[in-house]
């Protein structure tokens, strides 16, 4: 009776305390949304922050299938697209109306657009997990992509529907003219949908969901229906999708094919699965990195695309578990005070990894620039294309880099195993 | 209305073999190491831009048979480096490296030679009319893929069915680990097939080439419609794939010679209703639908018979 009573206080304790480190993460990312445009505050960074918000949600709601469910989709833009069509209709319809809708309702209905289809097309989607799934969805995507085109009245064709956000009826006399006014209303949604989107992977249906992932046959066997669960969970994903794809329409006053179609499907996959799947906030980071680098990257090299693959590659690869699984490897490290052996062998492997990755980035520009023989510029030094000094720099720093990247890397390995025995020793596991 | 049945028919097989050159190096590889290679078309975007290039330096024949030896060692080393280490951390893994893959390759075939269509003609040998059917020019060109797709078909199922490798492959792709214990290299034999099946992708790209549009979005069009197929015929079965070929590849072929609308077949709606989706669906020719008729077929094949036409297992 003492032992058990002492226990629960023991939980009750350890959850207070959780529970305030808990609330203050999400206060802390609140007030950094609010925050942010203060601090940087020019138009550029503002359109920046914008998309980077969308990406978020969108990619979040990706993971729903994706991390929580197990359901590899290729075709989760048809959501995201339908919301952004549904939500530039919606805008029309309560302009010529006068409905009194104010704006910040709006992403709602573009999250009634993408549910809709999910409730819709999600019941045979979802009859079987696994690659016949991720083909189904691969269909379904290029099906409506290609409709979209044919069905010119609701789509509006090549062009795509317009809309304008300053139309709708003001609220607390904002009329969202503004890129400023735009961003927090994109934050307000992005803090709404990450609570829901939590929330959700804390019910008994997003428990169920991980046990459909991990082994549907034990699943059958306690009396659930994985189909149903995976439906219920595709649905939800649609939802939130369609609620970014809202905001999309919001941000960009416009909705056209290119919504729905495999590009936007593919950033989503490469959003999250960069970022880490098996962790909630991954696909947070992954889309901040993945909309960082595509606005960075797009204008300094005609090849960006191909760094978004490579580095994709290199993920699956040698880091299933994204970026997130990477931090979250260190944490019993970190408890168990190790994580200082590790750091020399990583300050070591910096070096020739940094420079096998300038070799390949030197190798890529120099096949594409070669037409145009534009300079390629490293760090500061200049490298024309069509020099052979620079095919040679390239060669030595690819072949040198990853010969010496590899033995550093072996080095790190037997470093890592060292700390983690002692972690694992002092009780502290991953 | 005959010529029309006549020379869709002739096309479409063509494109059904076309296809079936494809699809059955992804069902072999498919049933045999459970991946599903997303880089399968992209195997075939590259046929036809080796096959270019060789053209332009040492002539078709020679293309002919170099450029998908090149694909086919490509093949190879994607699985023996790739595939191989990212078999343990399972098939969507697996199918996440191939996705990513296809997209590096689109990025580097439009580096290297450009978005834009290449002039990639058909060899002078073969560019002449092989006969003349109501007033229709029938290519020889197009006479000569159909011959080597044919002659793969056979050699095909001729190494399959009645040699020793044949056998050997059959054994690996239900019962692998049986096979590992009777002394077989299995990990060799699974990256021979897949370098079999990217050479096969790398031959249809290669003949179909000159014929089609070679361009750096070609195995973004194509790869889609080439899992419907795989899908369509039953994930795992060869000849769900042969027959699904055919049919996506007549219907297809068909649906593009066809330009009857709903309108001109029942007459044009009252205009006074304005423009609806129900005006889209009634004035569109088929034509125009049919890019989308593989995925309707996905869908209706899906909702009536979900392991597809022949396959046996569920996913």
């Amino acid at each position: 009776m003492t032992t058990a009573t002492t226990s629960t206080s023991k939980v009750a304790a350890d959850t207070s305390g959780g529970s305030l480190r808990f609330y203050g993460v999400w206060l802390l990312g609140i007030a950094a949304l609010i925050v942010l445009p203060m601090i940087f505050s020019s138009g550029g960074s503002l359109t920046s922050f914008s998309l980077i918000g969308i990406a978020i949600v969108f990619a979040l709601s990706y993971n729903i299938l994706l991390g929580q469910t197990g359901l590899l989709s290729f075709g989760h833009a048809v959501h995201y697209g339908l919301g952004g069509f549904a939500a530039c209709h919606m805008m029309n319809a309560v302009v010529s109306h006068g409905w009194p809708i104010p704006l910040p309702f709006i992403p709602l209905f573009g999250g009634l657009g993408g549910l809709i289809f999910a409730v819709i097309i999600g019941w045979v989607m979802t009859k079987r997990a696994g690659t016949v799934f991720a083909m189904i969805s691969l269909g379904i995507g290029e099906l409506v992509a290609s409709s979209s085109l044919i069905l010119r009245s609701v789509f509006g064709g090549e062009s795509g529907i317009t809309t304008d956000r300053t139309a709708l009826p003001k609220m607390l006399g904002w009329s969202f003219g503004s890129q400023l006014q735009v961003y927090y209303l994109i934050a307000f949604w992005l803090v709404l949908s990450t609570i829901a989107m939590y929330a959700l992977t804390r019910t008994p249906l997003g428990r169920i969901s991980n046990a459909v992932r991990d082994n549907p046959e034990r699943v059958q066997f306690i009396g659930y229906d994985p189909h149903v669960v995976r439906y219920l969970a595709f649905c939800f994903a649609g939802f939130f999708a369609g609620v970014a794809g809202g905001l999309a329409a919001i941000n960009f006053e416009i909705a056209n094919s290119a919504y729905l179609g495999a590009i936007q499907s593919g950033f989503v996959l490469f959003s999250t699965f960069i970022g880490g799947t098996a962790y909630f906030f991954g696909p947070i980071l992954g889309a901040i990195m993945v909309t960082y680098l595509q606005l960075g990257l797009a204008n300094l090299t005609s090849a960006w695309q191909l760094y978004f693959g490579i580095i994709f590659i290199g993920i699956v690869m040698f880091s299933p578990g994204g970026i997130a699984g990477l931090l979250m490897m260190h944490r019993p490290l970190v408890r168990a005070g190790t994580l200082w052996t590790v750091i020399p062998s990583y300050l070591v492997a910096v070096v020739p990894t940094l420079a096998f990755a300038c070799g390949v980035i030197l190798t890529i520009e120099t096949v594409a620039r070669y037409s145009t023989g534009e300079a390629i510029n490293l760090f500061g030094i200049g490298f024309k294309p069509t020099s052979p000094i620079t095919w040679i720099a390239a060669a030595v720093l690819v072949v040198g880099g990853a010969f010496i990247a590899r033995l550093s890397w072996r080095q790190i390995a037997e470093a890592w195993d060292r700390a983690a025995t002692i972690a694992r020793d002092r009780g502290y596991v991953a | 209305m005959l010529e029309l049945v006549v020379i869709s028919t002739l096309n479409g097989v063509l494109f059904g073999m076309l296809l079936f050159l494809l699809s059955s190096g992804l069902t072999v590889i498919f049933s045999m190491m459970g991946v599903l290679n997303f880089a399968h078309a992209s195997f075939y975007m590259l046929g036809a831009f080796f096959g270019f290039q060789l053209t332009k330096w040492i002539g078709f024949w020679p293309a002919l048979v170099l450029a998908p030896l090149l694909v086919g060692a490509i093949g190879m080393a994607v699985e023996r480096y790739g595939l191989r280490n990212t078999h343990k951390h399972g098939h969507v893994a697996e199918l996440l490296l191939t996705f990513g893959l296809a997209f590096a390759i689109e990025e580097i075939v439009s580096m290297i030679w450009g978005k834009s269509p290449l002039d990639y003609r058909v060899p002078a040998l073969l560019d002449f009319p092989a006969f003349t059917i109501f007033s229709t020019n029938y290519p020889a060109y197009k006479i000569f893929m159909l011959a080597v797709s044919v002659i793969i078909f056979v050699a095909l199922l001729i190494v399959l069915k009645r040699t020793r490798v044949g056998l050997i492959v059959q054994a690996a792709l239900t019962h692998p680990h049986m096979v590992g214990h009777l002394g077989h290299n299995v990990g060799r034999v699974f990256m021979a097939v897949f370098g079999v099946g990217s050479a096969l992708a790398g031959l249809a790209g290669v003949i179909a080439g000159p014929a089609l549009v070679t361009q750096s979005d070609m195995a973004a069009s194509l790869g889609p419609i080439l899992f419907v197929v795989i899908v369509f015929g039953g994930l795992g079965s060869l000849p769900g794939a042969f027959i699904a070929s055919l049919v996506i590849g007549l219907v297809q072929t068909f649906a593009v010679a066809l330009d009857g609308s709903l309108a001109s077949a029942l007459g044009p709606l009252d205009p006074s209703a304005g423009p609806s989706v129900l005006t889209d669906i009634w004035n569109v020719t088929i034509a125009q639908v049919a890019p989308i008729v593989p995925y309707v077929l996905l869908v209706i094949i899906l909702i009536v018979r979900p392991m597809g036409l022949m396959g046996t297992r569920e996913s």
